[in-house]
């Protein structure tokens, strides 16, 4: 299973931060996606793409988490070298996070 | 006082479409249209415009957007509030009075509100950049605009003259849909869990289409219906700060639970602690019900005192951005891109081009996300060099060296593209609150 099979997600960006919002389909699933989608599983996943530290915020009324990344855009929006400047993409890659669920 | 008013959301970013708009004018029983035209980048590109141009510096599309709408506000009575200023409000205000006298359309009041420059108190020794943390004055003679993000205060000033167009310059954004409710329910600048409440209504709605099913259909299970005729949102409030999100019936789009929540956190850090000129609001405890289709009720947002400071964007000269891009297809197509990249590696070097970051692609393959693992076989692949050089000159040479690659790269290149552009960067700085006094003037048509 991947996070996308339980979630959906927006990213957005200030300066060179990325939130990317983790928001579960089904609030029932919010509990598993709190316990599988920690801060130390994101930065893995996004690798190098993050360089700086990443916070992650609970909002359990909406079902939902957001992580705040700091280093994501190279430098900012207005001075990136990526194709993606705000980084609008990233959302969907950390969808493609697989998710161990069979504990 | 009214018990409840209607705002529409005319624009999300300075480039946004224009039809949604003028059907939302016409059919959305509006109080309020606002639209929200300034990206964090905007104003600096404004204020070189009007260093050359003294009377431009405002919204390239302001034209077409006043003439498209200004015959349905009058009408249907609906107050159009909008950043479309950007940096030089008053020129924006008189474009405007002259656009309407050429509608035919007379006595109406327009005001600039402005005060948000604050180019001239940049203080070099003490300030230092957010982002950075280096002191302002390392850019000191690049920079070309300050401009702090300025609250409610001059649009009520504005409001209160009984204007009917309100063009600003910076100003927070939720501040553009939080002046006119403040003003129609009298609220108290102190009473921050309404202000709370209303920061909540501005940040669903400031970025238009999006609260609506704009960046959210993912191709295959989140479907958004007719996204070719894409609406944009309608919110209605009460005094009580209770309010829904809604949209034209015969609009495309939606307005779903999933979007509200997207668009929500969309730009936010903390979403118990959302900074703003106005209020910190809080949108940690934020419930969201479904009243009926494409209706969704938001409640519990709330708010805390502020802060006593302004953010500022700085925006400076810092050199240029060189892009060049060829394609390669057929089979080992990702082989060939890659050994393109080699050639230009060590062209760089050997014509001893100068840059201060450079970055290589394949599109295709790695261009979103460099830690892709598992390497398709695509049919084609696009090779991409970008990079930041601190004159022209540079990059110009190095976007050469791609085209080069026609004839002395590998075989079946095509399709190469190159662009060089200037890089205005941004970074924030903080200012006290109280330096910063708005400024009004009213025009009349």
């Amino acid at each position: 299973m991947k996070l996308k099979d339980l979630a959906h997600s927006r990213t957005g960006d200030k300066g060179d931060i990325i939130n990317i919002s983790i928001i579960a389909f089904d609030e029932k699933d919010y509990p598993k996606l709190e316990k599988l989608v920690t801060v130390a599983a994101v930065k893995k996943f996004l690798g190098e793409t993050v360089q700086g530290n990443v916070v992650r915020y609970e909002v359990p009324n909406l079902g939902a988490m957001n992580f705040v990344m700091q280093k994501a855009l190279r430098g900012g929006v207005t001075r990136s070298l990526r194709l993606d400047k705000h980084g609008k993409s990233l959302s969907s890659i950390l969808l493609e996070m697989p998710l161990d669920i069979t504990n | 006082m009214k018990n409840k008013i209607r705002i529409g959301s005319g624009a999300g970013y300075s480039g946004d479409r224009i039809d949604p708009a003028v059907e939302l004018i016409k059919k959305g029983n509006l109080d309020y249209i606002v639209f929200e035209c300034l990206a964090e980048r905007t104003i600096a590109l404004a204020q070189l415009q009007k260093m050359q141009h003294p009377s431009m510096g405002y919204d390239p599309l302001l034209e077409e957007r006043m003439k498209a709408c200004l015959p349905y506000c009058a009408s249907n009575n609906v107050k159009l509030i909008s950043n479309m200023g950007a940096a030089n409000p008053i020129a924006a205000a008189k474009k405007t009075v002259e656009i309407a006298q050429n509608l035919g359309l007379t006595n109406l009041k327009i005001a600039a509100v402005f005060g948000d420059d604050v180019k001239s108190m940049l203080d070099f020794e003490s300030q230092t950049f957010l982002e950075s943390g280096d002191s302002i004055a390392v850019v000191g003679e690049q920079i070309i605009s300050a401009n702090a993000y300025v609250g409610v205060e001059g649009i009520l000033i504005a409001l209160k003259e009984d204007a009917d167009i309100i063009l600003t310059g910076r100003v927070a954004d939720p501040a553009l849909f939080l002046g006119p409710i403040i003003h129609e329910f009298g609220w108290s600048l102190n009473d921050y869990p309404l202000l709370g409440k209303g920061t909540a209504l501005g940040h669903l709605m400031e970025c238009a289409a999006q609260v609506c099913g704009g960046y959210f259909a993912d191709g295959a299970t989140k479907v958004v219906p007719n996204l070719g005729n894409l609406g944009f949102p309608i919110a209605e409030i009460k005094a009580d700060g209770s309010f829904f999100i809604t949209k034209l019936d015969d609009a495309g789009g939606m307005v779903t639970q999933a979007t509200c929540k997207e668009q929500l956190l969309y730009e936010v850090h903390d979403p118990s602690t959302y900074l703003t000129p106005d209020v910190v609001a809080d949108f940690s405890h934020i419930t969201l019900k479904e009243l009926e289709k494409d209706k969704i009720e938001v409640s519990d947002a709330t708010g805390k005192p502020l802060t006593g400071k302004l953010k500022v964007s700085v925006g400076y000269h810092d050199g240029f951005m060189a892009d060049a891009q060829i394609s390669y297809g057929g089979s080992y197509a990702i082989e060939r891109g890659e050994l393109a990249i080699e050639i230009l590696k060590e062209r760089l070097k050997i014509i001893n081009i100068k840059v201060e970051d450079v970055l290589f692609d394949l599109i295709g393959v790695n261009s979103l996300f460099k830690s892709n693992k598992e390497l398709a076989s695509p049919s084609e692949v696009r090779v991409r060099v970008a990079a930041k050089t601190a004159t022209k000159d540079e990059a110009i040479k190095l976007i050469n060296e791609m085209e080069t690659l026609y004839t002395n790269g590998p075989a079946a290149g095509g399709g190469i593209s190159k662009t060089v552009t200037e890089i205005i960067a941004i970074q924030s700085i903080l200012l006290d609150k109280d330096k910063v006094m708005p400024q009004v003037e009213i025009f009349k048509s």
